[in-house]
């Protein structure tokens, strides 16, 4: 019992660090999302049920330009579908029947897996300790930032329709280490670019998924 | 209404593709190619998502004040800003160049 609460208590003070970066980001996006004309109450929902950033401001943000709902979950699940292979890494080491193990997965995003990847192997609890924190803060941050929205004023005078983008930058910039990553950047741009002017609002973020058949080969 | 079903369906899709490997393919491998291309999904995507949400307008493609602040997130992003800095400075130099 002492060993397992340590485990939990561990995973929770290893994500501190990454408290404020959250937090900042939850109320970035209470705010756009907001914006983008989801109210106060969804995006909080959003927050505490989908629970997976770039995911949900890629929804937010295609509803915020007139997008249909189809695409933007077919882009909320495509950005997330990593968390199939990440939940691959992670199966041995969540325990309990399978209605616990499906809650705790919940608790797996890129943050909390990162401070539980050990040399030795993923730590179940740790990512359990660390993904709780992580969990209240987001939902409560959405909170924050929804509520204060109201605040700013104009999105477009203020120059919040690049605020997006540059949410998506910033994810995007580290994940952009070596050949393979960058190629597929490039050319997904490149498809939606020749997309844009005349496919309908969404499709050109789905069809730029053909660009990870830069991985068909090693 | 619309934003409801996605946000549900966000929700729900999300849950399964999360709880898949520790329910279902429980110690199970997937393919390295397999493995390869999913970790390509999320440069692929959040490029394009760049891409459009810069140059897109209602009607096709429109070049303006977006592309200065978010040409400033990309210099910010690669000096490792923190999220919030790289966001401030791409709204704050698109408002500042719509004002000129």
């Amino acid at each position: 019992m002492k060993a397992m609460e340590q485990g939990y208590r561990h995973g929770a003070r290893a994500i501190l660090p990454l408290i404020v970066p959250v937090i900042g980001f939850g109320v970035t996006f209470g705010v756009l999302a907001r914006e983008a004309g989801m109210g106060i109450l969804a995006p909080v929902v959003m927050s505490a049920t989908t629970f997976a950033g770039s995911a949900q401001f890629a929804a937010s943000s295609i509803l915020g330009v007139g997008g249909g709902a189809v695409a933007a979950i077919v882009a909320a699940l495509l950005l997330n579908a990593r968390y199939t292979p990440i939940g691959l890494t992670v199966a041995g080491a969540i325990e309990g029947p399978s209605w616990l193990r499906f809650l705790r997965s919940q608790l797996i995003v890129d943050e909390s897996w990162a401070v539980a990847t050990t040399p030795e192997g993923v730590d179940g609890r740790r990512l359990i300790g660390a993904g709780l924190v992580l969990y209240a803060t987001w939902v409560t941050s959405t909170l924050v930032g929804a509520l204060g929205a109201r605040i700013l004023g104009d999105p477009a005078t203020l120059g919040l329709d690049a605020a997006f983008p540059a949410v998506f930058v910033a994810l995007l910039v580290p994940q952009l280490a070596g050949r393979r990553p960058r190629l597929a950047a490039g050319l997904g741009a490149l498809i939606a670019l020749a997309l844009l002017p005349w496919a309908p609002a969404g499709v050109p973020v789905i069809a730029a998924t053909a660009a990870i058949l830069v991985g068909w080969s090693r | 209404m619309k934003v409801w079903v996605v946000v549900a369906a966000a929700g729900a899709g999300t849950a399964i593709l999360k709880a898949a490997g520790p329910l279902l393919l429980h110690g199970r491998p997937m393919s390295p190619r397999a493995q390869r291309m999913l970790s390509l999904l999320a440069p692929a995507l959040l490029s394009a998502l760049i891409l459009v949400q810069v140059l897109g307008v209602e009607d096709g493609i429109r070049f303006d004040e977006r592309l200065l602040g978010v040409g400033t997130a990309i210099v910010a992003a690669a000096l490792r800003a923190p999220i919030w800095v790289v966001v401030g400075v791409a709204a704050l130099v698109t408002a500042l160049a719509r004002l000129v």
